[in-house]
């Protein structure tokens, strides 16, 4: 089953890379505008031999590296304080709600004027866009504490200390891995958008740069790596995930007992 | 060892005012065994959190050998009803045994070692390594035990333990916590709504009546020491010490004491004074 899952999957994406060869080859899509795969593949090579495109390539890197680290570290530690703090969850509440639902790319104007085409700007959207995803999450795993096992924790004497690190932490942390892998996500969106619109130095201002000197292989070829990108990350963190949480219903699966 | 004196707990929230305790007051001695038994929803399990320093009772007090109980004192554990959500999935089973340990400040080694005899004291010397989700029921609530055990407590609560298993497997563990209890002499009180349970186990029974709670009696169980599930749950005193017990509870439930006359040899038994 799992090889015949295997299987499909290479021969449909066999099939819509020779979609992708053939459909510009026959004319329905000027070539202009649609180059045929070989040519984004040969584009890609280049690209791959290019000095700028991993300095490029770096910049993108640090700039989602740096904002995810710093919006989950947010997210975490003013989750878990709203949410153990009596009345705070209450009092934040609508204010997170009304602030959550900002796109991100609404603030670029905000990131110009403080920090022009600087990291800063990539960063500022980057932490905007994805705290929110750890800070709702963290949230939400703080409140599933079982009341059972806190009061086990308590009846052993275990401080607050220990029982935000041996019971709060496990029982979030479910919830936290979730929200990271939400942010890493959306943090490369928004770095590539920002260095995109911005200009700020990066795979987004390369794809730009691209377009308007009508290299437009060029173009997709940076388009196709930012997608492999994603997907590295989103595969990523699952597998941490999994290592983490090798106890948790959802990755356990049912046993046998 | 362990002196309730006059408790009182009452909820209150969201405009209703629940005394799920009215007052309580009885001892048991070090190294007793003694059960609880009430109707349903009479407040025993609110009668043990405040014991065991959970809930701050409304009036009265708890006392642990002489000194008053504010919070968790380190000398009682505490297992529930509740094993699958009172051990942590997290951990492996030797990690929960061994996670209160570390709060009483004693090296690795000493912690090893009664994580190691706790284990072999319930049987689960090979399931050391194993999450508790790996485990049947019955094992779970012996793990629960065995973290109870490592902690050395001088009292031990125990909230309907055995409420979640099956027959076969609760029978066992009933002969095992008396074991450990001749064994370790330990002080155990023991919750149950049971009432075979309570007489099989206990030394003495200590019948609630329904909430607002206070003690419908006491019993002293006269059955020899040694007892088992085959001899001991046939035996002639066995029945009518059940019988008596449940026709308490009967009366409780109508919300007065049993006025029996067969039974009259058994209220001579006063309740200890100390």
């Amino acid at each position: 089953m799992k090889a015949e899952t295997a299987l499909l999957g290479t021969a449909g994406f066999a099939g819509f890379l020779v979609l992708c060869e053939a459909v510009p080859r026959t004319g329905i899509l000027s070539e202009d505008y649609f180059p045929p795969v070989t040519r984004i593949a040969d584009a890609l090579v280049t690209e791959l031999g290019d000095q700028a495109f991993w300095t490029a390539l770096g910049d993108t890197l640090t700039g989602w590296a740096l904002g995810l680290a710093i919006a989950v570290t947010a997210g975490i530690l003013a989750g878990v304080l709203i949410a153990v703090t009596p009345y705070l969850r209450e009092a934040t509440a609508s204010t997170i709600e009304f602030l959550r639902p900002i796109p991100s790319v609404a603030l670029i104007p905000l990131a110009v004027l403080l920090y022009g085409t600087e990291l800063q700007s990539v960063l500022l959207l980057v932490v905007y866009a994805s705290f929110w995803q750890v800070l709702i999450q963290t949230l939400y795993g703080v409140q599933d504490v079982d009341p059972v096992a806190d009061e086990t924790a308590r009846s052993y004497g275990l401080g607050t200390w220990a029982r935000v690190r041996h019971v709060l932490w496990p029982t979030a942390l479910p919830y936290i891995m979730t929200g990271v892998r939400l942010a890493a996500a959306v943090a490369l969106i928004l770095a590539v958008t920002a260095e995109l619109v911005i200009g700020a130095p990066g795979l987004g201002r390369r794809i730009a740069v691209a377009q308007s000197s009508q290299a437009v292989p060029d173009m997709y070829a940076l388009v196709v790596v930012t997608g492999v990108l994603g997907l590295l990350i989103n595969v990523g963190a699952r597998t941490v995930e999994r290592r983490a949480l090798a106890w948790h219903q959802s990755v356990r699966g049912e046993v046998a007992v | 060892m362990l002196d309730v004196r006059g408790l009182k707990k009452v909820y209150e929230g969201s405009g209703r005012r629940v005394e799920a305790v009215r007052d309580l007051t009885f001892t048991v001695d070090a190294g007793e065994l003694v059960c609880l038994v009430g109707p349903s929803g009479c407040g025993k399990t609110t009668l043990l959190k405040c014991m065991g320093g959970l809930l701050t009772p409304t009036s009265g007090e708890v006392l642990l050998g002489g000194r008053p109980v504010s919070g968790p004192p380190p000398g009682m554990a505490f297992v529930f009803q509740e094993y699958g959500r009172s051990l942590f999935p997290w951990m492996r089973v030797r990690d929960n045994v061994e996670l209160p340990l570390k709060q009483k400040k004693l090296s690795p080694s000493r912690r090893r070692e009664l994580v190691a005899d706790a284990l072999e004291s319930v049987g689960l010397t090979d399931a050391a390594g194993a999450y508790p989700w790996q485990l049947s029921g019955g094992m779970q609530q012996r793990v629960a035990i065995a973290r109870a055990l490592a902690y050395e407590p001088d009292v031990l609560l125990m909230d309907e333990p055995f409420a979640a298993v099956d027959a076969q497997t609760r029978a066992d563990l009933e002969d095992l916590v008396r074991g450990l209890w001749q064994q370790r002499g330990i002080t155990i009180l023991f919750v149950t709504h049971d009432i075979d349970e309570a007489v099989y186990l206990g030394e003495r029974v200590l019948i609630l009546s329904t909430s607002p709670t206070v003690v419908q009696e006491q019993l002293k169980v006269d059955l020899p020491a040694e007892r088992d599930q085959l001899h001991t749950r046939v035996a002639p005193r066995f029945a009518e010490l059940r019988t008596h017990v449940y026709e308490q509870i009967q009366a409780a439930k109508r919300g007065k004491a049993a006025d029996l006359e067969d039974v009259k040899d058994m209220k001579a038994d006063a309740p200890p004074t100390h």
